[in-house]
Order: structure tokens, then C-alpha cells, then sequence
């Protein structure tokens, strides 16, 4: 018998990956990256392959990359694997043509992704290896985290003797993140079915010295046909050799699986053929129908390439009359789906054969289902099988409504194969609760320790702050293959009293389900707080309600808002699938293996809290209670616009799944400025505006990343119709004196990161303790602060033109426009995107790189990018991950044709224009604010002016007169793409020569795909894939780029020094070539509370990890040194700034030894790179500008 | 030959010359050399129950910080195998130290509960420390709490350590009780076996520009061993409990002075900070000079020969202000 372990998908594969290589080329993408990080981790443990040697787990800058290091070290002999998804397979694709043309036995593990089209999605569908299918690679699909571990398994046997290379597919998060307790197969297991034979003949095959031979010949019209077919044996050889490989596996282990596995009644008409985990939801449906006496069958594919018809057909009861294959990818202009073509052409060739075993040609139809995540039960899937019976329709969809093409397949939402038998759980968390930890370790305990099989399967949400996290577990004696969420609970926790209101939990509540609810309320004091809408559901559904005071228990214990622990208590003793003692002894235990190698204190912390619980647990007793609660007020007010209120309120409002297919734009393009409309509420506190002591430098305002905090300059006049407690005082202007200044806070979008609190500079004389912004708690001033912001916004801007953009406070009265994103709490980088769009924003046209950007950026349902009162503002798109350089050279390539073209028709058409407006317009300097008005003035006098001409050219010109005005292009992406992905590219922009501007958010990590290490993180920090502390230095990007000559470089740190950081940004958009501006931005990464951000990046600059510097070719021009070096030489020791972060301090309490070697390294990084910097400001005509 | 050792918590030493407690005891280099200069003992840095409660906590709180909220980055550090967070890293450094010396090695502890002070000195115990200091201070920020509740805090908490360890327990004490002898003796009578004198503390500064309250700690200064011999001297001959000067303590006269006071070592840290660990051979060298030239044969007999109860003039250790001394005085009292 084989140990039950409960782990999820990812680590299913990857124990069978690292088993059997011995070399691991990685690159971290979503939802990929575990297997990535596992493998890393392993090593950095020196845990042996089955051979007793630790593999050579090697990072690499792209999935391209990493596919080249595959195939590289499969053809110097290695047994080689990678791991990857989505776009990440696609980079992959060259290689994987190569490396199957060949015949190198490999094996590729997929957590199977949607590729971005319309949109980026991380979720799962098969668009990514369905791209795939034409490499050579053999695909096998493993449809549950029990079939992750055995295919992956499977696949590394299969390779070895077939010689053709395979994708190891399974479903991304669906199956790569959902918890299950499956049989892990053993070292010996993997030993066994690899064999050492084929092992020896892959060796023998390597390229070596000893015995010459030559591999990727360029051939030529003789003989390229010939050979490419000489492949063929081993094709066909394929499928039986994965039968015999899966037979092997069952004689070790007992699970059987078949290239086609069948399930059903014998003698089914109605068929479904599918493959992936929608085939869990699908089986339970052809088991109830069965049940109830219909004649309905399901084929599971598990090997589609090379597609067997014979096994196929073998598999297929002879009764069937009609098929339905359902694929999981959409190929726009194809006659269907790649599963559905491959069937449809295989029972044709067998029936053209002689060789169908059926009594007439099948009715084959195609459907599609699952796109990005979309949800497929039970129901869905008995819609399908009951669309067979009479007049099936083909190309139709199932899961949404299209109620344009009029394809979607009706289904009832009430019909459920749910088991009485298995306990079903859902629980709504908050990100920052611990919710998630703790129901992972409560399915560890249950499928680890009882004899229940275990389930869970997380859902979170897009922001990444006060994200809300949705839990879904599954426990019972049966195994759980429900690949769907859980649409009855029988037991209900919702962990935020907040969502009460915001969130329709008890939705799912299935008749006489427990609620527990953390509540402020006592159990006689709680009805009254619920809104009417979740009343009416416990008393109709007949609800048990539970209460306890979580948070206050939490906050007496000392763990903060961390609820996990009492809440996993609570969920124990009122679910009763454990006894009460023996789940409080195995929590107890899982703490101590959970947090025991974080120390004592922590783990005595959590038990503190586990022995509380129960005694404030309490039943509320409903008995009289009846619906009188509060009516929720609507999420979107009548003022929003249209798309906004029918579209993205929906959205908001978690029921995005509704909306049809008439309400999506076609092409992926939205409306900007969504952010504001969603009040999400998540601060505790929020800063409260001292005026009496504020100097009003605007350092608050810069900094907020969230755009929370604005300042203006307004006339006094307009006061009179402020709210009471609206604030302002004298403006410290001199020209503006007679004005009135106002620092105002918007209350219900700020994220309470204090980081405005720590960099106000001031502090109150009598009581120091207090600065010119204090924080409170929000609740109470949320009535008026909100009316205040309301009014705030109706005020009219400050004129541009009446500023001085050199100076941070001046800068700081300018309109941002990026507002409200969904970064997290304290972010170190949209303050420099949102300082961008106050300078250029309403001429911007940003080309954004994949990665936490785009995802703050542009997630939906909201997007922070806004336009101005005269409705300009940034234009914003995201490409890919790898090409953004390209793609933002793209922009301005395209931008100066236009221009060029425009000033053309001008010119040609000056005489009908007039020659003075012409000449004003072909000569304008654009190099002032008011320069840039006044060309927008004739701008709109020469669309005037051409309306009455009627001409095709003068139609051109009318159509590209905005191009008249000066466009500021913006290349914004992470160190992970400008270091390492994209750097090629970057590369090349920044030697065109051409005028973009590249900002590089530098958090010298991998942020958005959680932390994996770059090329940008420095030496001695600890990330994922740097488990040891990286060991080589940071790259230095800024260096690089200066020894073009021709590009402006500046490497800011806003915390440093925020008047170089305007500084640079306004240099970088003046100088008319390439400019590359590298900006520190702290980050959740680094392990450290993000208000002490600014505080961090002094210390970066002054310990000389981070000098910061502008070297500016206009100077070179004009004989002067282009290099200003603008810190001083370090005045800190570099341990006085790393040991804050854990990034660093965790290798010091790991692996002190090397800490210290590092640390010494990294320090000695400092005093050379300073070195060369003080040269190279120290030349010849140097204008070295000190602090 | 002249004769330097002293014996101190029960343990025979080479010279009365110890290295107090500090951030230079993280070395076991540094010990090395210390020992090679002419240290008789050292006392290491201190275990810190509430620093160590707090980096753990700090630990925790940053590493879970953000997990498991954005489907992307479920985590954003790697899972180590195991971190040197807890006493294990101090209980090994005291293995390691005595590993490499052959001087006693000191512990020293300073805890925050009952329950850590017991824990952790048993722990030290069975690392091999052959003795323990316990770091000792009550800040009483509390207007509620009396002076003898506070005073009971420490009886009790060296009750309990006493009651817990073989080893010999020292104590080091801050110089702020509204009567030294008396607690002293109070300590005493719990069978303390060494009184360690004085603890000096970090005292908040102000910074103007910031308008905060800075910690700051300075180096020693000689002058501040004038109140150490002066409560020393009082004590000694009272008490069982062998007494160290600590603070002060910059060269052979101050060892000198604080041996005649009545202790059994003297203390030293900021001079060898100020002129570096061979400071210690200076003080040895110029330690034996003087005795042989004073001719003392050995240390022991120097040892109380200037406290309260052995000098003519015992009421020199009571005046607190200046009084002009009358002949007259010394005159009636014949």
C-alpha cells in the first residue's frame, strides 16, 4: 500500500519530473510555475533523482530559453524536463519542432492555460497545447491530481522507448492548484517503468567526441521530404507503447488506464468524448443519467497525439448513435475544434475503411466549453448528452449565453450529482485572514489522517489587496472527482462580517446548512446587523447560525487579523468530521509542522488561539426572528454610464458568468477610467490631514500608490459649497496666495498603507507624535470624507501652464491619471506611473509589459487608467510578457508616420489652410506645456478649417491632425522582462535611436508569478529560484544602456530622492532618442511592512546598493560630462539596508555561513560599482551634482 | 611569583580580569583571542527571550504577508528547510565557545516570562555554560507599580532560576534600588552566587531635527566606576555572594581599586571596543607591575582591604554631599 499524500496537481507532476531527470531548465509562469519552484527547492535540498543524484535545476531567461537549454542538454545525453504554460509554450515551439524532428525522448509538463488573444488569461483552457499540436510532440492528458502524478509517470516511460518527445498535459489550477489526496508512485515505481535499457540507448545516442556525428544538417529539395517521413515507424509505434506503459503502471499500482478509457453503459447511443478534468464533471452526470436508465457513455482521451482511431473505436460502444466531442479551445474560421476533427476524420476513415463498428456513421457534433475556467458541471454536461438525442446541433457552446450566435446549449442550474455522502464546505476569506492556509491544511488533515478522501479547490480574486478568497472543500469516503465548484454547501463560513453585505455568501447554502459567521456581534446582537437579503436565505433555508468574534479573539491572542486557526477550530467541531479532541490534537500538530521552524513563539501563538476558540463559539438561536434587516444599497449609482452599470457592475458584483455574449466588445477593447466607480472599502485606517502644520510639498500626494490623496489649489469662492468638514488653508504659493489649498483623501478607495503618514515630513511641535497626516479609523469619517471627495473632484484643476514642473510640489498639484488600481497595499511602482501620467498622461501612449503592471493595470472588471476632464488621457496596451519594447517601438514608428504624413497634407494643403496656420503648425515647439496648448488650439482650427473641403486628403488630415501634437510613447514593464525576457528587444529599441521612453520597474524579482529571482535581484537575496541567495551580482541595466551614448539613462529612487526622480522623468521625455529610467520600487517580495518603502530606498542609495544618476546625451552635445552621478558615496553600511528585508535576513537565519560570504561579496559589488560610477561622472567636462 | 587568581561563582580563575558582556562575545574569534590575551573568563552576549520572540513573529508575519491571496503568487519566498531562529543558535554558540576555550564561559540570559528565564537556563545548563549572568532589568514605566513589587519581581525570578540550575547563578543588577545593601542582601539569602555590578543600559536621547527619541549608548568612562566601588565596598564582607565590577573598568588601577573594594573580578568591554582585545595583555602586565611593586603576593589579599569594614574611615561611604571633614570629629571618637 502506497502512502496517501494531499497535494495538488503541480506537485504531483513535478515529483515524477524531478524523479526522472537529470537536468531541469525552468521559467516561472502561472499557473506552471510550482512545478519550477518545487524542482528548485528540491535540489536546493539535494534531494537525488532515482539515480541518488541531485538534478541540475537551471534557470532561464524565457521559456525560449529554457527550450533551447532542453534540447541542448537532451542531445548531450541528459534526461531533461521543463515546465510550462500558456505563452510560455508557444516560445517553446521552435525548439520542441526540433527537438521531436529528432527523435529525442523528452517530456514537457503543462499546466494547461488559455493564450491571450483578446485578453490575457491565466486560467485554464487547451488554446496553448491545441498550438502546439503540430511539433511532433505525443499529448497526454492527465484529468485529476491522481492522473498528474501517474501520466507524468506515463509519459517519462512512454518517451524513453517511442522515442517521440511528449506534452504532459493536465488542467491549469482546476488540477495544477487543487488539493486532492491521491497515491504518489514511488521511487522504485519510477525506476521500474523507465527502465535501465532505454535510459543507456538515450545516452548512447548523445552527441560526444568520442564517437562524432553531426545533428541539425540544412538539407535540401533531394532529400528534406524523404526524411522528415522516415519518422513514421515510431509514430505508429506510439500509442501501444503508452497502452503498455499504462498497463505496467497498473500492475505496480492497480490504477489501469487506456489511451481512450470509457465509461457508461455498455450499450450507450448517446456519447461524450472530452479530455481534461471537465471529464470529472462529465462522468458524474453519465453516472446519474445511467442510474436513472438512460443509455449515455463518456471517452476520456488520454493520448491525443498520436491520435489512435483504432483505440478510439475500440473504446466506443457499438450502439452509439451520436457523439458529441467537446474541446476546450476555440479555432476561429476551422470547421471545428482539433478533438472534434480528429474524431470526425476517424470514424470516417474506419467507416471508409469497412473497419466502423458501428451500425450506421455516428452523428458527430463539436462543441466548445471551459474557455479560461469557465465552469463545466454535471449539468452542463447532461445538457450535452440530452442536446444527442433529438436533432444534436453542431459548433454550439455550453456554459455561457450567446445569445448572438445563438449556440449556447440550455441547462438547468438545479440539476446536481452532489452526494449526500460527502461534505461539502465553503468558506469566504480574506487574502490577508489566512483562510486559504488553513483549509489547506484542514484537507491535508482529513485526507492524510482519517479515512476520508479529501478535496480543495481555491478561487481568489483579481486585486492584489483585500482580495477575497473563496474556499471550496469536498470530504467523503469516495474519491472526489467533482472538477467543479461546489454549488450546494452543506456547511457555510464566511471568515469578514464586510461581506456580508458585499457578497452573496449563502447562495450556496444548500437547505439546513451550517452557517458560521465571524461576527463583532454577539449571537443575540447579530441579526440586526444582517442585511434583509441574507436573513430571508437562513430562515427560508432553514440555516444553523453560528457566531464567534474572531478578529477580537485574533487581536487579544497578539496575531493581528489572522483568523485561520480559530476558524479551522470552529469548522472542525461544528462539521464533526472529525472527533473534537482528535481534530484539535491534529491542528495542534499541523501548527507545529506548519509554523515550528518559524519559532516557538509563533507556534505557541497559534495554539493559544486553537485552545480559545470554542468557548467563544456560539449558536444563535433564530426562534422569533423574522426578515426586518437593512435592503443592500446598489453596488453602481444611476450616475455611471451604460457599459459601466450593465457591463462591469455585473462584473463587480461577482456575476460577470451571467452576462451574455452581445454585452463583451468584440475586440478586447474597454473604457478607461472603471476604477472609480468601485468603492472597495478595505482600509482599517486613513490618513487624516493635519492643515494647521502641513508645509505642502506634495511628497504624500507623489507617493500614494493608489492615488488616494490629491492636492489642489482652487478659488475661495468655491467654498461655499463645500460639505462642513471640508478642509483648506492658505496655499504656501506666493502667486497663488489669494487662493485656498486643499489636501484631500478619497475614504473608500484607499488601501490604509500608512505610506503617506511615514514620508510627511512634518511633525506636530507640541505632540511629535503626530504629523500632518495621522491615520484613523476609517469608518467613522467615511460619511464625510466622502462627501468631501465627491466635492474635491468637481473642483476645477490647476492651470498647467501656472506651474513649475521642476519642482516636486508643483508637479503634485497636476491631475493623476491612473487612480485606484488593484496593486497591493503600499506598491513601490504605480507612484512612478502615476507621476508619469500627471506629467505627460493626457499625450501618452503606453505599451505595458505582462506582469504585475498589465495585471493592476488592466484586470477586470476595473481599470485604473483614466482620462481628464477634457476626456484625454493615457492609451493603454498590453502585448506579451516578452516583446514590449517592440511593441511600444511599434507605436512610435507608427505614431511618427502618421505626424509625417499629417505635416505633409499640411503643407500640400497650406494654400486652402491658410500659410500662416500651416506655418504655425509645421513650426510649433512642443518643448512647454503651453507649447503643447497652443498646437492642440490649431489643431482644432485646422479640423475647422478642413470640415468644408470634402477632399480625400483633407478627409486624411482631418482623420491625423492629433497627430500633430507631440505623443510621449512609455515602454513600462518589471525587471523580469527588461533584464531577462524582453532584454533582446529592449536591446534593440534602445539602439534604434528612436524617441520612446522606457520606464523599468525595478523590485529586482519576478513580483507578479511570486517571486522568482531575475536577473535584477541582487546578490545574497533569497528568492524562488535562487533558494541559496542568488550568487551572482545584479545586472546592470543602467550601464549597459549608456554605452550606446545616444540613450538617456537614470536610475531613481523616489524614496532618495524625489526632486531627481521628477528630474528624470522630465529629461527622459525631452530627449528626443531612446531613455531607459530604472526605478527602485519595493515590494511585497521583500518581505518587510511597505510603509518603511521610502525608508528602504534611502538606505538602498545611501549604502550604495541603489546610486542613483542621470546620464543625459544633450549634455554630451553640449561638452559637458552626460553622466550626473546624484548620491553621494555610501554613507551606510549595506547590512544596515538589507538585514530589513527578509528577502536577505532569511538566508542569515537558513544558512548564515553563506549569508555572511554573500554579504561580504555584495559589499565589495558596492565599492566597485561606485567606483566606476565616480570615474565616469569624474571625466572630463564632469558636472558631478552633489545633495 | 605573584599570585592572581580569584575565585568567582565557585570556579577558580586565572586572574580577576573578565570580559563582560557584549556584541564582540558573536566572534568565537574574538573569544579565542581574548583568552589569549589574558581574559580569566568571559561572559557572552546575551540570550534576548523578547528579541527573539519578536524576530520570530516578524519572521512569520513577513512570510505570510500576501500569500495565498492573488492566484498568481500564491507565496513570494522560497519554502526553507529550516530556519536558526529560537535559542539554538545562542545554545550553540555556547557549545562552540567552550569548544575553544578553556576559560569558564558565561551565559547570559535575559528573559521576559517565568517560563523563558527557567526554559532557557536549564537549555544553557545542558549546552555547557559553567555559569549563568542573568541580564536583569525592569524598566518600571509604570506609576502603578510600587518599588517593592518590583524588587519582588527579581526574588522571584532568581528563586525560580536557582531552583532550576546546578550551575551558579550571577546576577546583574541595575543601580537604580532605593536600597542597594538591602536588596543585595535579599539576593543573597536566595543563595545567588555572584552579584554583578552595574549593568550599564541604553538611555534615550532626543534628536532635535527629527524631533525623536533616539537610544543611545556609549562607551564607558572610568568616572563611572566610582559608584560601582563605592557599593561594593559596602557590601563586601556582608554577603556571601562574590561580586564583580562591571562599567568602568578601562585599566590595571581600576581592577586594582575594584579588588580592594571587595570584588572578585572586574569587568571589562568599552576599553577593549576603544583599543582593541590586546588592551587585555596591557592591564594583566600592568596589574602584576604594580602588585610587585607595592609587594602584594597575591590578589586575594588585596581583595576588601578598602571596603566599608576594614577602612578608618567608614563613614566615607555614607556622605552623598560634601562635608568638610572635622579633625575634630576623628578626635572624639579616640
Amino acid at each position: 500500500m502506497r502512502p496517501r499524500v494531499t497535494l495538488d496537481g503541480n506537485e504531483a507532476a513535478a515529483n515524477v519530473a524531478y524523479l526522472a531527470s537529470e537536468v531541469i531548465a525552468i521559467y516561472p509562469i502561472t499557473p506552471a510555475s510550482q512545478m519550477g519552484e518545487l524542482a528548485d527547492q528540491w535540489a536546493a535540498q539535494e534531494r537525488p533523482n532515482i539515480w541518488g543524484s541531485v538534478p541540475r535545476v537551471v534557470e532561464m531567461q524565457s521559456e525560449g530559453g529554457a527550450a533551447g537549454a532542453v534540447h541542448g542538454a537532451l542531445q548531450a545525453g541528459s534526461l531533461t524536463t521543463t515546465f510550462t504554460a500558456s505563452q510560455g509554450l508557444l516560445l517553446m515551439i521552435p525548439n520542441m519542432y526540433k527537438i521531436a524532428g529528432e527523435l529525442t525522448p523528452a517530456v514537457i509538463h503543462i499546466a494547461a492555460r488559455s493564450l491571450a488573444t483578446h485578453a490575457l488569461s491565466i486560467f485554464c483552457d487547451h488554446s496553448d497545447v491545441m498550438a502546439a499540436r503540430g511539433t511532433g510532440f505525443a499529448m497526454l492528458f492527465g484529468n485529476s491530481v491522481q492522473e498528474a502524478a501517474d501520466m507524468a509517470l506515463v509519459a517519462h516511460t512512454a518517451t524513453l522507448e517511442a522515442r517521440v518527445p511528449f506534452l504532459h498535459i493536465f488542467d491549469g489550477f482546476r488540477t495544477s492548484h487543487e488539493v486532492n489526496t491521491v497515491e504518489l508512485p514511488l521511487e522504485e515505481d519510477v525506476r521500474a517503468l523507465l527502465g535501465e535499457t532505454r535510459i543507456q540507448a538515450h545516452r548512447g545516442r548523445a552527441l560526444r567526441p568520442e564517437t562524432p556525428s553531426i545533428r541539425g544538417t540544412a538539407q535540401n529539395p533531394d532529400v528534406f521530404f524523404q526524411a522528415r517521413e522516415a519518422i513514421n515507424p515510431y509514430y505508429a509505434a506510439t500509442a501501444e507503447i503508452v497502452q503498455r506503459s499504462m498497463d505496467r503502471l497498473a500492475e505496480r499500482t492497480g490504477r489501469q488506464y487506456h489511451l481512450f478509457d470509457y465509461v457508461g453503459a455498455p450499450d450507450a447511443e448517446r456519447v461524450i468524448v472530452m479530455m481534461g478534468s471537465g471529464a470529472g464533471a462529465a462522468e458524474e452526470a453519465v453516472e446519474r443519467l445511467n442510474r436513472e436508465g438512460e443509455k449515455v457513455g463518456l471517452v476520456k482521451v488520454r493520448l491525443f497525439r498520436p491520435f489512435s482511431v483504432g483505440h478510439l473505436l475500440a473504446a466506443l460502444p457499438a450502439t452509439t448513435k451520436s457523439i458529441a466531442v467537446l474541446d476546450r479551445t476555440k479555432e476561429p474560421g476551422a470547421p471545428g475544434e482539433p478533438l472534434y476533427l480528429d474524431v470526425v476524420s476517424g470514424l470516417a476513415k474506419s467507416f471508409g475503411e469497412g473497419a466502423s463498428p458501428f451500425v450506421g456513421f455516428p452523428r458527430v457534433v463539436g462543441g466548445r466549453y471551459g474557455l479560461s475556467s469557465k465552469e463545466f458541471t454535471p449539468t452542463m454536461a447532461k445538457a450535452v448528452l440530452d442536446s444527442l438525442r433529438d436533432d444534436p446541433k453542431h459548433d454550439f457552446v455550453v456554459g455561457i449565453n450567446d445569445d448572438v450566435g445563438h449556440t449556447s446549449l440550455a441547462y438547468d442550474p438545479s440539476w446536481s450529482t452532489a452526494d449526500s455522502k460527502t461534505v461539502r464546505a465553503v468558506f469566504f476569506g480574506l487574502g490577508s485572514d489566512g483562510t486559504v492556509g488553513a483549509n489547506k491544511n484542514t484537507v491535508k488533515i482529513i485526507g492524510e489522517e482519517t479515512e476520508f478522501n479529501a478535496q480543495g479547490y481555491f478561487v481568489y480574486d483579481s486585486k492584489k489587496s483585500g482580495s477575497m478568497t473563496v474556499s471550496h472543500l469536498r470530504f467523503g469516503p469516495r474519491d472526489i472527482q467533482s472538477t467543479y465548484l461546489i454549488e450546494q454547501a452543506s456547511f457555510v463560513a464566511c471568515h469578514q462580517f464586510g461581506f456580508v453585505e458585499r457578497v452573496d455568501v449563502l447562495e450556496r447554502a444548500e437547505p439546513k446548512a451550517t452557517f458560521l459567521l465571524n461576527s463583532p456581534w454577539s449571537k443575540d446582537e447579530v441579526w440586526q446587523h444582517l442585511p434583509a437579503r441574507m436573513q430571508r436565505q437562513i430562515l427560508d433555508k432553514g440555516l444553523s447560525m453560528y457566531v464567534i468574534d474572531a478578529d477580537g479573539l485574533a487581536d487579544s491572542i497578539g496575531m493581528g487579523r489572522r483568523i485561520n486557526t480559530i476558524m479551522q477550530v470552529c469548522f472542525f467541531a461544528l462539521s464533526g468530521v472529525l472527533p473534537r479532541d482528535l481534530a484539535i490534537e491534529r491542528i495542534k500538530g499541523a501548527i507545529k509542522k506548519s509554523y515550528g521552524k518559524r519559532g516557538e513563539a509563533v507556534v505557541l501563538k497559534n495554539i493559544e488561539a486553537v485552545d480559545a476558540a470554542l468557548s467563544h463559539l456560539h449558536e444563535v438561536d433564530l426562534s422569533g426572528f423574522e426578515v426586518d434587516g437593512f435592503l443592500i444599497p446598489a453596488l453602481i449609482g444611476d450616475d455611471a454610464p451604460a457599459f459601466v452599470r450593465d457591463v462591469t457592475g455585473p462584473m463587480m458584483d461577482n456575476a460577470g458568468d451571467s452576462l451574455p455574449v452581445s454585452a463583451m466588445p468584440i475586440d478586447g477593447t474597454f473604457p478607461v477610467g472603471t476604477t472609480r466607480f468601485e468603492k472597495r472599502n478595505i482600509a482599517h485606517e486613513i490618513p487624516v490631514w493635519d492643515e494647521d502644520i502641513c508645509i505642502q510639498c506634495g511628497k504624500c500626494v507623489l507617493v500614494c500608490p493608489h492615488s488616494v490623496i490629491r492636492a489642489k489649489i482652487l478659488d475661495p469662492a468655491k467654498l461655499s459649497e463645500a460639505p462642513p468638514t471640508f478642509k483648506t488653508v492658505k496655499p504656501r504659493w506666493r502667486e497663488l496666495a489669494d487662493q485656498a489649498y486643499s489636501l484631500q483623501v478619497a475614504p473608500e478607495d484607499c488601501t490604509g498603507c500608512s505610506l503617506c503618514v511615514e514620508v510627511c515630513p512634518v511633525k506636530n511641535k507640541a505632540e511629535p507624535r503626530f504629523k500632518a497626516l495621522n491615520m484613523a479609523p476609517q469608518e467613522p469619517l467615511r460619511e464625510a470624507e466622502r462627501a468631501n471627495w465627491d466635492f474635491f473632484l468637481k473642483l476645477p484643476e490647476v492651470d498647467r501652464n501656472l506651474l513649475d514642473l521642476q519642482k516636486v510640489k508643483d508637479t503634485q498639484l497636476l491631475e493623476p491619471l491612473f487612480e485606484f488600481s488593484g496593486a497591493c497595499a503600499g506598491c513601490g511602482e504605480t507612484p512612478y506611473i502615476k507621476l508619469a501620467t500627471q506629467l505627460f498622461g493626457d499625450r501618452m501612449i503606453v505599451a505595458n509589459a505582462t506582469g504585475c503592471s498589465s495585471i493592476y493595470g488592466a484586470n477586470l472588471p476595473t481599470t485604473p487608467w483614466t482620462k481628464n476632464g477634457a476626456g484625454r488621457g493615457p492609451a493603454w496596451a498590453n502585448s506579451l510578457f516578452e516583446d514590449n519594447a517592440e511593441f511600444g517601438l511599434g507605436m512610435r514608428l507608427s505614431i511618427d508616420k502618421q505626424s509625417e504624413y499629417a505635416r505633409e497634407l499640411v503643407a500640400r494643403l497650406a494654400p486652402d489652410l491658410g500659410q500662416d496656420l500651416a506655418d504655425a503648425l509645421l513650426a510649433a515647439d512642443q518643448a512647454t506645456e503651453a507649447g503643447i496648448t497652443a498646437q492642440r488650439e490649431r489643431v482644432e482650427a485646422l479640423r475647422k478649417a478642413l470640415e468644408p473641403m470634402g477632399t480625400p486628403a483633407a478627409r486624411d488630415l482631418h482623420a491625423l491632425a492629433d497627430s500633430l501634437v507631440k505623443k510621449s510613447v512609455w515602454i513600462i514593464g518589471g525587471d523580469g522582462w527588461a533584464y531577462d525576457i524582453g532584454y533582446g528587444g529592449l536591446d534593440h529599441v534602445l539602439a534604434s535611436g528612436e524617441n520612446v521612453n522606457i520606464l523599468v520597474l525595478d523590485t529586482e524579482v519576478y513580483s507578479n508569478t511570486g517571486g522568482q529571482a531575475s536577473k535584477a535581484t541582487p546578490r545574497g537575496a533569497v528568492a524562488k529560484f535562487a533558494h541559496n541567495g542568488k550568487l551572482m551580482a545584479k545586472k546592470d541595466l543602467g550601464l549597459i544602456a549608456m554605452a550606446y551614448g545616444g540613450v538617456y539613462v537614470a536610475r531613481i529612487a523616489m524614496g532618495a530622492d524625489d526632486k531627481q526622480t521628477v528630474k528624470a522623468f522630465l529629461e527622459a521625455e525631452a530627449w528626443e532618442g531612446p531613455s531607459l529610467i530604472i526605478a527602485y520600487s519595493h515590494c511585497i517580495a521583500h518581505g518587510y511592512d511597505l510603509k518603511y518603502g521610502l525608508q528602504q530606498q534611502e538606505l538602498a542609495v545611501k549604502s550604495g546598493h541603489w546610486p542613483i544618476f542621470r546620464y543625459n546625451p544633450e549634455r554630451a552635445a553640449a561638452g559637458e560630462n552626460p553622466m550626473s552621478l546624484d548620491s553621494k558615496a555610501p554613507t551606510v553600511p549595506l547590512e544596515k539596508y538589507v538585514y530589513n528585508e527578509t528577502r536577505y535576513t532569511m538566508l542569515v537565519r537558513s544558512k548564515p555561513e553563506a549569508a555572511k560570504r554573500l554579504l561580504a561579496k555584495a559589499t565589495s559589488d558596492v565599492s566597485d560599482r561606485w567606483r566606476t560610477y565616480a570615474f565616469l561622472a569624474s571625466q572630463a567636462g564632469a558636472k558631478v551634482e552633489g545633495k | 611569583m605573584i599570585d592572581l587568581t580569584t575565585r568567582y561563582l565557585g570556579l577558580t580563575l586565572e586572574s580577576p580580569i573578565v570580559c563582560s558582556s557584549s556584541p564582540m562575545m558573536q566572534e568565537i574569534d574574538n573569544l579565542r583571542r581574548m583568552e589569549d590575551a589574558g581574559a580569566s573568563a568571559v561572559v557572552l552576549h546575551s540570550l534576548f527571550e523578547e528579541q527573539i520572540t519578536l524576530e520570530s513573529q516578524d519572521l512569520d508575519r513577513n512570510l505570510f504577508h500576501g500569500t495565498e491571496s492573488y492566484a498568481e503568487a500564491l507565496s513570494y519566498f522560497p519554502e526553507m528547510e529550516s530556519f536558526e531562529i529560537g535559542p539554538e543558535a545562542y545554545l550553540e554558540h555556547v557549545r562552540k565557545a567552550k569548544e575553544a576555550l578553556s576559560i569558564p564561559v558565561v551565559a547570559s540570559l535575559n528573559g521576559i516570562s517565568t517560563g523563558g528565564w527557567v526554559d532557557w537556563a536549564r537549555r544553557i545548563e545542558a549546552a555547557g555554560a559553567d555559569a549563568i549572568e542573568l541580564n536583569t532589568y525592569f524598566m518600571p514605566t509604570d506609576i502603578e507599580v510600587s518599588g517593592s513589587q518590583l524588587e519582588e519581581m527579581y526574588l522571584e525570578l532568581v528563586r525560580d532560576v536557582k531552583g532550576s540550575v546546578k550551575i551558579p547563578v550571577a546576577v546583574k543588577l541595575s543601580p537604580f534600588f532605593s536600597s542597594i545593601p538591602n536588596f543585595c542582601a535579599s539576593l543573597d539569602a536566595l543563595g545567588v552566587d555572584g552579584l554583578v555590578m552595574f549593568n550599564r543600559f541604553y538611555q534615550p536621547d532626543f534628536d532635535l531635527e527629527r524631533l525623536e527619541v533616539v537610544p543611545r549608548l556609549t562607551l564607558s568612562s572610568p568616572s563611572e566606576l566610582l559608584m560601582r566601588l563605592h557599593w561594593v565596598a559596602v557590601l563586601a564582607g556582608r554577603i556571601k555572594a562574590d561580586m564583580a565590577v562591571t562599567g568602568g573598568v578601562h585599566g590595571a588601577t581600576d581592577v586594582i581599586k575594584s579588588m580592594m573594594a571587595g570584588a572578585k573580578v572586574a569587568m571589562m568591554t568599552s576599553a577593549l571596543l576603544e583599543h582593541g582585545i590586546d588592551h587585555l595583555r596591557t592591564v594583566r602586565h600592568e596589574l602584576e607591575q604594580w602588585l610587585e611593586a607595592n609587594e602584594y603576593p597575591s590578589i586575594a589579599l588585596m581583595q576588601g582591604s578598602l571596603s566599608q569594614r576594614k577602612v578608618a574611615e567608614p563613614a566615607a561611604f555614607e556622605r552623598a554631599n560634601y562635608m568638610k571633614v572635622l579633625r575634630s570629629g576623628a578626635w572624639s571618637r579616640a
